[in-house]
């Protein structure tokens, strides 16, 4: 399944740096470092910054990247899937409407397992248009096959990224690297640099198993597939997911051991122990989140916070793991479904439970440890690039200790910070 | 250069016979969304002009404000929609001919303009013009041509010049431009012209004639974009650039469309080039397939 990791460089043998950067200029940088062989991008509000700085390394010749402005996303990722077909390490980055735009390229790329990796700033889709942050632009992505990793701070961004080109060329599966638009992308916070040489020996040399350019194994790309074969191939592709599940934990793993990270893995708890409430957030949200669970926690109520890093493979097990013995879980999503049943975080977590504690009852390690079965409620906030504050958290958690209380609830899912 | 001559109607005449029950305190009042100005456009830049001059040619024109629709895609030109003082769409980046050729085909009586940038109708949209020219539908197509992705901070399109400075292009772009009056020629428009901003009175009855012309007819306005553009390529703030217009600057509507490519810094050929007469999308629509029926 997962290859055993790879020999890479000590930190302690080489320097690094602490830089200001914002989560844009960070990644950026990370692709200078990972130098792939070809990327192919179009200007769209919040990510341009990326590939613009990205461009300036090109022009002065620090990176060997054939770099291509095309005329749309749609051609962006086109590109992409070529120049991966041909065995070329490829990336890209977008945002929002070029993300919807290179729909239809998404679930090519995964079906034919090519490794590309893109940076998604993400921001509201459209209509009204609008610029700033929220999921809904990810969501729409969701089931396209892509490994979607969620990063909290440009700190996270940088990691994440560079991870992500050996994830996708383990797991030979796109991954999408998502960052906050604004709120991570143009937030200046120190990152800790990595030296070039670090990066470079960390990601290796592409090795793809198959690839266009090799004469002497001619292979065709995306060919006609019936419905004698086609049901096998999903399913293989499926498999693919499932096995990236490790893989992610495993280079997350190595990173943090070679460069005396934070550990990185699938998802990230704060103080869920022995919390009776806990909070289920992505991205930047959950910085602010720690900061009010940190104040719940100093007023002597048990609080706690689980950050889903990789959203897509879900880790089913992992979050169930960390969840079970809360009386209630508070779900935040920055997008909403549109289904009226709430977002697409809590949807997944509450199959989660229903699988574990019902379905699954007697394989699941609740028939042997008694779980609380707890109660999950949504909050949808933050659209549209609307602030979410420590306060708005902290009541909520507060509504949420009522709910545990034996307070009932009336609908499962709601609004947060909006108008009504 | 020849001293360009503002072809009639003069300015002022078509400001004049505005009925006093109006009340304007700006000639331009009645067409605008005073309560969105003012604009977000960078000072210097050419669009507010190319505004103006669509306004006055809406009058010049007498078309019905009622009976008009402004379709923008993405983009700083892409605003234009926002401050029009009618039905107006902004539509996503690349799609706003399309959504004008839908709003045209279920309402013929309505005017339908599409007023957005280069990277959008060339770029990102490109295909649509190719394909709206073609089926000669009935539209009007300004484009305000910047050379770059203005509103993202500058990036290289496919209008940038060779040798043009963009972000994404920092030591000059080595790609071929669309020339665009031969693109929209080449694929059936019936009207194609192309003016600076600073050619106000030529822009104004240009639009004019693009308005009251059956068909698809094209104005490409070539427009500043001292922020992004004329800094990064030594043309220097946006008088500077009005002067580079007033002196490059070569009015030939006989020109051939092939020689009327754009340069860094090199001549400029405007004109009308094409006024033609050819049957429009719903008049072969009607004439081959409604008949059938008739």
């Amino acid at each position: 399944m997962s290859e055993p990791a790879m020999p890479s460089q000590k930190v302690e043998e080489v320097s690094y740096q602490i830089l200001a950067l914002s989560g844009n200029e960070a990644q950026a940088l990370a692709m200078k470092q990972i130098n792939p062989h070809m990327v192919a991008a179009y200007p769209i509000t919040p990510q341009t910054e990326i590939v613009m700085t990205f461009a300036q390394y090109v022009a002065d010749g620090l990176v060997e990247t054939e770099f291509v402005s095309v005329e749309s996303e749609h051609s962006a990722m086109s590109a992409c899937i070529g120049g991966a077909a041909s065995g070329a390490r490829t990336m890209t980055a977008t945002s929002a409407q070029g993300l919807a735009y290179m729909w239809e390229l998404l679930p090519i790329a995964s079906a034919m397992r090519l490794p590309i990796v893109m940076a998604v700033v993400a921001r509201a889709l459209s209509a009204n248009l609008n610029i700033h942050c929220d999921h809904s632009d990810v969501m729409g992505a969701r089931d396209s096959g892509w490994i979607i990793l969620f990063c909290e701070d440009p700190q996270e961004a940088y990691d994440t990224l560079i991870q992500a080109v050996v994830i996708a060329e383990r797991a030979k599966l796109p991954v999408m690297v998502v960052t906050d638009g604004f709120v991570i992308s143009h937030a200046v916070h120190p990152v800790r640099v990595l030296p070039d040489e670090a990066v470079r020996h960390f990601v290796g040399a592409p090795q793809p198993a198959y690839s266009l350019l090799n004469v002497d194994q001619p292979i065709t790309v995306g060919p006609v597939d019936l419905p004698d074969y086609f049901m096998e191939h999903r399913r293989q592709l499926t498999d693919a997911i499932l096995e990236a599940l490790p893989i992610v934990q495993q280079v997350g793993q190595e990173f943090a051991d070679n460069f005396h990270t934070k550990p990185y893995g699938l998802i990230e708890t704060f103080q869920t122990e022995d919390a009776d409430v806990i909070l289920v957030g992505m991205g930047s949200f959950c910085g602010t989140a720690q900061a009010a669970v940190e104040k719940v926690r100093r007023e002597g109520q048990k609080a706690g916070l689980v950050k889903v890093r990789a959203f897509r493979p879900f880790p089913q097990s992992e979050i169930f793991k960390a969840l079970r013995f809360a009386k209630v879980i508070g779900v935040m999503d920055r997008a909403d479904s549109l289904s009226g049943t709430g977002g697409p975080l809590f949807t997944d977590i509450r199959a989660a439970f229903y699988d574990r504690l019902v379905t699954l009852k007697p394989q699941a390690v609740t028939s042997l440890v008694p779980c609380p079965s707890p109660k999950i409620v949504n909050a949808i906030y933050g659209l549209g690039g609307r602030d979410v504050t420590v306060p708005q958290i902290y009541q909520f958690i507060m509504e949420l200790f009522d709910v545990a209380a034996g307070k009932t609830v009336s609908q499962t899912w709601r609004y947060l910070g909006v108008r009504e | 250069m020849e001293r360009l001559r503002v072809e009639e109607p003069a300015e002022i005449e078509i400001w004049e016979e505005f009925p006093e029950e109006l009340d304007l305190e700006h000639p331009t009042e009645w067409a605008l969304r005073g309560d969105r100005l003012p604009h977000i456009w960078c000072s210097g830049c050419g669009i507010g002009a190319a505004v103006n001059a669509f306004v006055a040619a809406l009058k010049q024109a007498e078309i019905d404000i009622t009976k008009l629709c402004v379709v923008s895609g993405i983009g700083c030109t892409g605003r234009v929609a926002g401050y029009m003082n009618c039905d107006s769409f902004h539509t996503t980046h690349g799609r706003a001919i399309p959504f004008a050729i839908g709003l045209h085909l279920a309402n013929p009586d309505l005017k339908v303009v599409v007023f957005s940038g280069d990277g959008d109708i060339i770029a990102i949209g490109g295909n649509h013009f190719l394909h709206a020219a073609r089926r000669n539908l009935d539209l009007t197509v300004i484009c305000v041509n910047n050379f770059n992705y203005g509103m993202t901070g500058g990036q290289s399109g496919p209008t940038t010049h060779i040798g043009g400075r963009t972000t994404t292009t920092p030591y000059g772009n080595p790609e071929y431009a669309f020339n665009l009056p031969l693109l929209a020629a080449a694929c059936g428009a019936v009207y194609v012209a192309r003016w600076t901003i600073l050619d106000l009175g030529r822009l104004r009855n240009s639009i004019a004639k693009a308005l009251q012309k059956r068909g698809f007819s094209f104005v490409e306005i070539i427009s500043p974009c001292p922020v992004n553009y004329g800094r990064r390529n030594q043309i220097g703030d946006a008088l500077d650039e009005l002067r580079y217009y007033k002196e490059n600057t070569i009015h030939n509507p006989e020109a051939p469309l092939e020689e009327c490519d754009l340069s860094l810094r090199g001549k400029i050929i405007v004109g009308a080039f094409v006024d033609r007469e050819k049957p429009t999308f719903l008049d072969l629509y009607r004439q081959v397939v409604l008949s059938r029926w008739e």
